[in-house]
């Protein structure tokens, strides 16, 4: 009797465990591409992934570097660092994580087929020193080697070679990889469930190396890729979270009671860019001579675009105007110089006019209409801005398979961009932004060739200084040297938007990473 | 029977090369993948690299040469995006479309033919009136509409039934269907009822009109003054003969209803074909692209096919002619 009683106490036990289990209902309008963290340099893919795989090195809830999977490092020269790795750590199938991982999972990402290869290109050797020690070399010293380790994940030798996955999957070879559906990492969650642009459930790792602070015991994350739909979805209670928040929706979303709506600053930096290279602009009305190589022409060009009113009526508050090509939450940003020249539309005509353009010109512009949040409306905004200065713009908007290719071709004369610089340091804007393009890929974002060598040999120095105090200063003085030149002209940092339940606490980072970890749910008082 | 058949096959052929060769050069205007695999980090040379892997830098002609000598062995490669087997995503997604047309044809006919015919039995009653009208809206709303105001009715408002998604599915073998729990049929009704609605009203219209017509003919009249109850009038020889138009439109409108459950399965995040190609256009994933193009251009024309065989199965005049030579 005793005994049965017992067994039935424990079963009813076991059914409400199992019926308290925390569920997650996740929704994006994208989908996770791959469970290889190698495989795809996207944001939402990593993101994702990374809640089942670590990098050595992490980010805190303050973009702060802090340590995963190493537990400590530091350069015993110039050129190498020393990474402890973390002791008892075990992938998901019960390997325990060792420095042969570490090895290997930087062959893996230097792969052909692998798209972490832009960040493990500064290393030059990875070497065990022993099992729970690294050594890494780079080609050149290189101060921000942690923020760009950040980025990228260990997987286990032992597993990828028992699934046939040492290397990432290549689509040039038509060869599928199991690491794209199946996973094995060393994260606070493991993956159950996956069926592409179906759902993907991940469920808590009990054995993980360190504590969980949130309580989700399962994840279900689901694509949803019409607007309309993933509002709906959320309002009719079957999703918890879902991102993003189309901006005329956020209101709504708001004003139901029972969802908050976050709206963070995102790392990205809306901005335009000009073609100061060219001594005839491909198309424009003036010719024989580049208009925008006149300072005070791309200066009355700043002042004439009214930033404001693009934040208030075009992105309906969602986003932050910049005077910098970086934003807050990036290394190198500067809160004392970020404040926007006056929009001023007289002051912008005189310029126009000492340039010798009393009655402006006209210039063709490109812009996406499908990459950043309403980047079409912005670039329509800033023509009918610069209509007021006599400047009549031609735009073009396209998609961003279009788009990309062409500007990448620098077969534009005044185009949009958008950039969050993936090592959060502003080397990263400096040397693919502003910088003289080169052969080597220097300055290869910068599309208009804006070129000052000063800046150029501060970009260079600033990429192998270990000083950081005075890595900083030269930072500061590079953002000064552009911002004198009037090199681009910033606009804003969109804003990211995050829609959840009143009974979810969660964190948001500006990269737009979502860490479950870091995920609470409270049950309802009312099941729904 | 032999020659008809082997001609309309040659022809379908033709077709289905044609197809292909226009899907190709859209695919010139469509854009770049490379910038949406690479992302921003990639060198200058990584990218023009993969272009030349991918042949991306070939002549139109040749990339078309080599996508039809792959596509006659059944290989389309891989996804650009997702870096799986397109024929395997097809077959994991073929299941959801068929599903979800075959539901929308099943029920528009059900409830279509039944409209139609008491449309024009009972013209002019309020009841018929009635569904006239709202058949006006059911052709003219577009189908985005009608999905987001069911969403907004019975998922947001009421939370009687699922916004998205296809629910619980249970695999049998390689075809997954919804249909075996009450989770799957809860997230099918409101997806088959937007894709059916413009079916239904235009079958329902057909059929009233087909009835009418009929109804006027010499041996209805026939059929009423050999004394035949109203009953087997109407559905016993008014009806038949009502129907071979309905079928032929039907047939084709299946094809319709794989093709352009696209704008169905974006709205209700529907795991189908149709979204698969949305999003394959969104990343210039030209492989699932051009796979999707070729089958839906494959199904109407075996579509096609059937609907012609039946014709000469079911229409004994087609047969006479024939072996009479022609007049």
């Amino acid at each position: 009797m005793k005994l049965k009683s017992t067994a039935l106490i424990a079963s009813l036990l076991l059914a409400c465990g199992a019926s308290n289990a925390v569920t997650l209902r996740v929704a994006n309008q994208g989908d996770v591409q791959s469970m290889d963290p190698h495989s795809l340099n996207e944001s939402l893919q990593l993101s994702f992934d990374t809640n089942v795989y670590e990098p050595l090195v992490g980010r805190g809830k303050d973009m702060s570097v802090v340590p995963v999977l190493a537990t400590k490092w530091g350069q015993t020269s110039p050129t190498v660092w020393r990474f402890e790795l973390r002791k008892g750590v075990k992938f998901h199938d019960g390997t325990p994580f060792s420095a042969d991982d570490v090895v290997f999972s930087f062959k893996r990402a230097a792969d052909p087929g692998s798209d972490m290869r832009g960040y493990v290109a500064p290393i030059k050797d990875v070497r065990k020193v022993n099992d729970h020690t690294v050594d890494i070399e780079t080609v050149s010293p290189f101060p921000i080697l942690p923020d760009t380790l950040t980025v990228f994940s260990m997987m286990s030798k032992k597993w990828c070679e028992e699934n046939k996955a040492e290397r990432p999957v290549d689509r040039r070879k038509g060869i599928e990889n199991t690491a794209s559906f199946k996973a094995n990492g060393t994260g606070p969650f493991r993956l159950k469930e996956r069926q592409p642009s179906v759902r993907t459930v991940i469920v808590r790792n009990f054995n993980y190396w360190d504590k969980i602070e949130g309580n989700i015991d399962e994840i279900v994350f689901t694509p949803i890729a019409n607007d309309a739909t993933r509002v709906a979805a959320l309002l009719s209670g079957e999703l918890d979270v879902m991102e993003p928040v189309p901006l005329q929706d956020v209101e709504r979303v708001k004003s139901s009671g029972s969802y908050t709506v976050l709206q963070g600053a995102e790392l990205r930096t809306i901005f335009l860019g000009m073609d100061q290279k060219r001594d005839e602009l491909l198309s424009s009305s003036v010719k024989g001579k580049n208009p925008f190589k006149d300072k005070r022409v791309r200066q009355a060009f700043y002042q004439a675009i009214d930033e404001e009113t693009i934040k208030a009526r075009v992105m309906r508050g969602a986003a932050t105007p910049t005077a910098e090509m970086v934003g807050p939450g990036v290394r190198g940003f500067q809160p004392d110089m970020n404040k926007r020249l006056g929009h001023d539309v007289e002051a912008a005509k005189k310029l126009m006019a000492d340039a010798g353009y009393p009655n402006g010109f006209e210039v063709g512009m490109n812009c996406p209409n499908d990459r950043y949040v309403n980047d079409a409306a912005i670039c329509q905004a800033v023509a009918a801005n610069l209509a007021r200065i006599g400047v009549k713009v031609n735009l073009t908007a396209e998609t961003k398979n279009t788009y990309f290719p062409k500007i990448l071709r620098r077969d534009t004369s005044f185009y949009m961009l958008g950039w969050t610089p993936s090592t959060a340091d502003a080397h990263d804007a400096l040397y693919n932004l502003m910088a003289t393009p080169t052969e080597q890929g220097r300055g290869q974002y910068n599309l208009g060739s804006y070129s000052n060598p000063k800046l150029d040999e501060l970009t260079t120095k600033i990429q192998t200084e270990t000083d950081q105090a005075k890595r900083a200063e030269m930072i500061k003085e590079a953002f000064k040297i552009h911002q004198d030149d009037i090199g681009h002209i910033p606009l804003h940092q969109q804003a990211l938007a995050w829609a959840y339940g009143k009974n979810v606490t969660l964190t948001q980072l500006p990269t737009n990473y979502m860490y479950f970890k870091w995920v609470t749910l409270k049950a309802k008082e009312n099941a729904r | 029977m032999l020659v008809f058949v082997l001609r309309r096959l040659v022809q379908a052929a033709i077709v289905m090369l044609t197809v292909a060769f226009i899907a190709f050069m859209l695919f010139q205007y469509v854009g770049d993948p490379v910038t949406n695999i690479l992302g921003q980090d990639a060198t200058p040379e990584q990218r023009q690299q993969l272009r030349a892997d991918l042949g991306l830098d070939k002549p139109f002609p040749v990339q078309f040469a080599r996508f039809v000598s792959k596509a006659v062995q059944g290989e389309f490669g891989l996804s650009l995006r997702q870096g799986r087997k397109v024929s395997s995503l097809i077959v994991e997604r073929l299941p959801a479309t068929l599903e979800l047309s075959m539901s929308a044809a099943l029920l528009a006919l059900l409830l279509g033919i039944p409209m139609g015919v008491y449309a024009a039995l009972r013209r002019g009653t309020f009841l018929s009136q009635t569904m006239m009208t709202l058949s006006l809206l059911g052709v003219s709303l577009p189908t985005f509409l009608i999905g987001i105001l069911l969403i907004l009715v019975f998922a947001v408002t009421l939370k009687w039934l699922p916004s998205f998604g296809r629910g619980e599915v249970t695999a049998l073998g390689h075809w997954t269907t919804g249909l075996l729990t009450v989770d799957g049929w809860k997230h099918l009704i409101l997806p088959a009822i937007t894709l059916a609605v413009f079916q239904l009203t235009l079958i329902m219209r057909l059929v009233r009109a087909e009835m009418l017509e009929v109804l006027r003919a010499d041996y209805i009249k026939f059929a009423r003054a050999r004394g035949l109850s109203d009953r087997a009038v109407y559905f016993g020889h008014a009806l038949k003969n009502t129907l071979v138009p309905v079928i032929t439109i039907t047939g084709l409108q299946l094809g319709a209803l794989i093709a352009f459950a696209i704008i169905t399965e974006t709205v209700f995040q529907w795991p189908g074909m149709g979204l698969l190609f949305i999003q394959a256009v969104n990343f210039a994933d030209i492989p699932v692209m051009a796979a999707y193009l070729c089958l839906i251009a494959l199904i109407f024309v075996v579509i096609n096919l059937t609907v012609d065989l039946l014709y000469f199965a079911v229409d004994p005049r087609l047969r006479i002619e024939k072996s009479t030579g022609g007049h």
